[in-house]
């Protein structure tokens, strides 16, 4: 009896909760040991702008659903993350890790997710306030997310690098379009299929493989993006981006300085970064004689 | 407006067919334990009390009856457990088998919500779209904060207080289970706690849970019984605080009883909110909110707006808006999907009830009751309302929990915050303007816990919740409702 | 008369009290008892620029022959078309209850002069239109010239005289918040319409839950100032049954028994008919339908 072929991967990007063919119509070929194992699209500018659209679309109604709403989504995505493991760990390590340190970063990146899927309610308790001005007036400051948030995830730790950069950015409300590791691209497509079982609406995470140095830049000019988390070591690249981004004043935020693995990254800290703050102010009706208790 | 003018009529032409939830996948047991130490077990009292359902004032089931030998055996499961894999295990991994007990509760929502309206009366509709989704959340919510107290009081680092013991009524049963479980464990406590004595088979429902959840054992025990094993609990020396929601009369006696103990406490108690109705309110809207306030829950609430003050230039047109709306309200089979007002939870609160009616109409109050057709067996009081009340009249005073709302007028701001603040309560108050700057203002003055503006009765496990005065002291919900559990020193 | 902003609607209120309206469940007899209701109220519509008098004639068959193998079903309570129909539907259904209603006064924008508008009612009703659906003037009463959209309003109602019934369309899509649309359902109100209507059904949104609630709270406050009534017509957006019901509903808890009738409310609607014949006939058999039995005229 002959042996079963396999059925094998088309690796395609992720825009708009869909999975297309880059434009371009390029592709990459990653080897392992000399042996070619998958072809990735060597996305384009047409990629990137389309996506930017997509996660402008996706940002109005991402925004408006309740933080509780959006908790529940991300602990799905956990969910869904826990249950795909085996592809996860089975891609990890043909991407060159050990089977160990497959599972634990695979354990620890679902972890993560969890982590940061009990922050959106609790952001505003902790770094939102009332503010006792002194005229009678009922002034709050709330803080709010800002709109498209350009990524460019890590290069190593493939997979907990891109949990980590984009997580703390949407579970605030921000929408994404994630520039992955050029290197280690498998695992960034499957979490992008875990998304799109998770009840995460369309747009919300776009992720482009590609060529960064190609890339990065279209990102990083680009007028409608609001922000940019960047995650490199090359510090050319790094400080170009900073340089193009300060066209439309995007806010750019260096994840790079924090330590992945640790877990010292879980914070909030690393969610406010990409959040901003608004003040509103009501007068307080005063009645002739007692005076205001705020 | 013309008093020539016909009311009009809301029923007779159209009426609605009965809809009765079905009760095909419900099974209640004949006889329920004591969950202690991560089992079910009989109560070392051998003895049990009957549960009825409200609704036909048929026995539902046994439930056990745990006497001074079963609140050690629970105490002392919680502080090995506290002292065990509870206390050693991180945040991280706390969080995760709250965010289970979350998930289970969502999958058998249907479940609960049928079990809870046959145990306590409510309607099905209610325990459907609030009680069960609000305990699923809560729980939800408060695994959030497990791993992340750290940031949750500056400067400091908080630990966690031991055992609690919690005490539960019988108005949300489930919800409040959940209002109580799900900071103490979050914060890493472990708990005890007992459910009302007429409900308490949600609360083993929710025991059966924390098994599948696989919740290590000793961490949280559900002891059912009546209020001498409320006391047993509250004065046991092995527990570090008690959290209690219930009358406020008892709640003093607690109080009393815990005094001169280290016992950390939090008490959730009475009520007799004022619902303000100024004439630059948004009407009907308003009414909405009235009638939301009183009659849903069969006004088993303790944050009920029971006391509704309208502005005198509105007074006739919010009342006749009022009694339109009554007449839409059914009561009756709390398994019928229309069924806006229950069964009344039990004979005692029934007797309660009616005694403080008469005593309004005694007092000299006018009444006015919906006209409707009442079930021959069960417990049962239409939504009512007392107008021509008094500062001074009882049932303007007096927690009622029923159904029945005293209605007062006033003419200018001050008069109406000087009358919603007299009282030893001070649980909650709504108020509705039209006029922002108006809200703010009655709000920064109400002295109450929680004050609705245009809106009432809204909960959410973010939002702090509990009373000034004799409505109690601490905090449920929200951040506010994690220092409860914790020792900040 | 001073018409302005008096009356405020709580936004979240009033969706609030939908939601609970919406969460009523109908069953049996109670169900079935509302979709003979349902029948009986619709305005059977076409309004297209493709409109022929045979197209006209294929609606009013299916308006008097709807359901033949059910007779103890409700007709339909009108016909509505364009003013240049409305002789060819008023021929066909002289022998029957159904009643001809015209839009009229520039429909669906309302941007033409008065002398056009009245010119055109004039010409609907002795046609033999017996229902007047007009728009008011959005533009005018976008700046605020109330009294201009109530004198407008009555201008054309004193044209109907006592020939015709006035149904006042406010266009809520386009009146911007709940309310907007509760000004003008008073100055229509007050301005003598028999009915008030939401929409033309040529935008949307059309008809909704909650600004039909609006509405109905409008006619509800007139009532009990003057003890008179006046009728509502949602139209346009109420595609199948279970929605009409939820409408009805809204209806008996807000205004009771006396609105529960063709006189007082109507449908704005037409594929709706075949959704409501449809589960008339699941209530009575107990098997789910396929459209494919129902004819589409």
């Amino acid at each position: 009896m002959s042996k079963r072929i396999k059925v094998l991967k088309t690796y395609k990007i992720f825009i708009d909760g869909k999975f297309p063919r880059t434009e371009s119509g390029r592709y990459m070929q990653l080897k392992k040991d000399n042996k070619p194992i998958a072809n990735v699209c060597l996305s384009s500018r047409k990629d990137i702008k389309n996506a930017v659209l997509s996660a402008r679309n996706a940002f109005e109604s991402w925004s408006s659903k309740s933080a509780y709403n959006r908790s529940q989504i991300l602990y799905r995505i956990a969910e869904m993350m826990e249950g795909n493991k085996n592809q996860f760990i089975e891609e990890l390590i043909l991407q060159g890790l050990d089977s160990n340190k497959a599972i634990l970063e695979i354990d620890q990146s679902i972890d993560r997710i969890i982590y940061f899927a009990g922050w959106p309610d609790k952001i505003n308790p902790i770094f939102g306030s009332v503010n006792p001005v002194a005229s009678s007036h009922f002034n709050f400051t709330i803080l709010e997310p800002m709109g498209v948030v350009g990524i460019i995830a890590p290069e190593e730790n493939s997979l907990l690098g891109l949990i980590s950069s984009i997580i703390p950015v949407i579970l605030s409300g921000n929408t994404c379009v994630t520039i992955v590791s050029e290197k280690l691209p498998l695992c960034a497509i499957s979490l992008a299929e875990v998304i799109s079982n998770s009840d995460v609406p369309n747009g919300v995470v776009n992720i482009i493989t590609g060529n960064k140095d190609e890339l990065a830049p279209h990102l990083a000019q680009h007028m409608d993006v609001n922000a940019i988390g960047i995650n490199l070591d090359n510090k050319e690249l790094k400080n170009q981006m900073f340089f193009q981004s300060s066209n439309n004043l995007k806010r750019v935020v260096d994840v790079s300085k924090y330590n992945i693995e640790d877990s010292n990254f879980e914070s909030p800290y690393i969610v406010k970064k990409f959040m901003e703050a608004k003040t509103t102010w009501h007068p307080i009706e005063k009645d002739f004689t007692i005076s205001n208790n705020y | 407006m013309s008093s020539k003018i016909k009311s009009l009529k809301y029923n007779g032409k159209w009426d609605f067919s009965p809809s009765i939830e079905t009760l095909e996948n419900i099974s209640i047991q004949k006889e329920y334990q004591l969950f202690i130490n991560g089992k079910f077990q009989k109560p070392l009292s051998k003895k049990y009390f009957p549960s009825i359902n409200p609704t036909n004032e048929q026995q539902l089931s046994r439930i056990a009856k745990a006497d001074s030998k079963d609140v050690d055996l629970a105490v002392n499961s919680a502080r090995a457990a506290f002292n065990g894999q509870w206390g050693k295990i991180s945040g991280k991994e706390r969080a995760k088998y709250i965010y289970r007990i979350a998930r289970i509760i969502q999958e058998k929502s249907k479940e609960l919500a049928i079990v809870e309206t046959l145990d306590g009366g409510k309607p099905i509709r209610e325990s459907r779209d609030i009680d069960i989704p609000l305990a699923a959340a809560h729980f939800f919510y408060y695994a959030g904060w497990a791993d992340k107290l750290e940031y949750a009081f500056p400067n400091r680092f908080p630990k966690p207080l031991g055992v609690v013991g919690q005490i539960i009524p019988w108005n949300f049963p489930l919800m409040m289970a959940a209002w109580k479980i799900a900071p103490a464990l979050a914060t890493g406590n472990t708990v005890v706690l007992k459910p009302a004595e007429s409900t308490s088979i949600t609360a083993l429902l929710l025991a059966e849970i924390i098994k599948e959840a696989e919740l290590p054992p000793g961490v949280v025990n559900i002891i059912t019984g009546d209020g001498s094993t409320g006391n047993l609990i509250v004065n046991h020396p092995d527990v570090n605080k008690i959290a209690f929601t219930g009358s406020t009369q008892v709640g003093k006696s607690i109080m009393q009883s815990i005094s001169g103990t280290n016992k950390r406490s939090t008490m959730e108690l009475g009520g007799k909110a004022a619902n303000i109705i100024f004439e630059d309110a948004t009407l009907d809207q308003a009414v909405e909110g009235v009638i939301n306030g009183i009659y849903f829950n069969q006004g088993h609430v303790c944050c009920a707006g029971s006391r509704l003050f309208i502005q005198e230039s509105v007074y006739d047109v919010v009342l006749r808006k009022l009694k339109d709306r009554m007449q839409s309200l059914v009561v009756g089979n709390p398994l019928d999907k229309n069924t806006d007002i229950g069964a009344v939870n039990s004979k005692q609160q029934l007797a309660t009830i009616q005694k403080y009616i008469d005593v309004g109409v005694k007092e000299g109050a006018d009444i006015f009751q919906l006209n409707c057709e009442l079930p021959k067996s069960g417990y049962w009081c239409p939504p009512t309302l007392f107008t021509n009340v008094s500062q001074s009249h009882s049932i303007a005073k007096e927690e009622i929990f029923g159904p029945v709302l005293a209605v007062q007028t006033f003419r200018t701001t001050q008069e109406v915050i000087n009358k919603a603040n007299n009282t030893p309560y001070g649980l909650s108050a709504g108020v509705w303007t039209d006029k922002g700057s108006k809200a703010f203002n009655l709000a920064s003055k109400l002295k109450a816990g929680v004050i609705w503006a245009n809106t009432y009765n809204k909960f959410d496990p973010t939002s702090p919740f509990g009373g000034y005065k004799e409505s109690g002291h601490g905090r449920e919900g929200g951040l506010h409702g994690l220092s409860p559990y914790l020792n900040l020193e | 008369m001073i018409l302005d902003l008096k009356t405020k609607v709580d936004k979240l209120g009033i969706e609030d009290r939908v939601t609970r309206i919406t969460k009523r469940s109908l069953k049996s007899e109670a169900k079935l008892q509302g979709l003979k209701m349902i029948l009986s109220m619709i305005d059977l519509t076409t309004l297209e620029g493709m409109d022929t008098n045979k197209s006209v004639e294929q609606l009013c068959y299916k308006a008097t022959h709807l359901h033949q193998e059910f007779p103890d079903l409700p007709n339909v309570a009108a016909v509505c078309v364009y003013p240049n129909m409305v002789k060819t539907a008023s021929n066909f259904l002289k022998d029957s209850k159904v009643k001809v209603a015209s839009v009229a006064t520039a429909f669906p924008s309302g941007n033409s002069s008065l002398e056009v508008k009245i010119q055109e009612t004039k010409e609907a009703i002795f046609n033999g239109a017996e229902e007047i659906d007009m728009v008011i003037s959005r533009g005018k009463f976008h700046s605020g010239e109330y009294n201009y959209v109530f004198d407008e309003i009555a201008t054309i109602k004193e044209t109907c005289g006592d020939k015709a019934r006035l149904k006042v369309i406010l266009e809520t899509g386009e009146l911007g918040d709940y309310d907007h649309v509760r000004l003008a359902s008073e100055i229509s109100i007050k301005a003598g319409a028999d009915f008030i209507k939401t929409s033309t059904g040529k935008i949307k949104p059309a008809a909704t839950l909650p600004i039909t609630l609006v509405m109905l709270e409008a006619i509800k406050d007139h009532y009990y100032n003057t003890g008179k009534m006046v009728g509502m017509k949602p139209a346009g957006g109420i595609s199948n049954s279970k929605l009409a019901l939820q409408y009805l509903i809204m209806v008996k808890e807000t205004l009771g028994n006396l609105w529960l009738d063709k006189h007082w409310f109507r449908f704005g609607a037409s594929s709706m008919a075949n959704d409501v014949l449809m589960q008339i006939l699941k209530q009575k058999t107990g098997v789910y339908q396929s459209n494919n039995y129902f004819s589409k005229d």
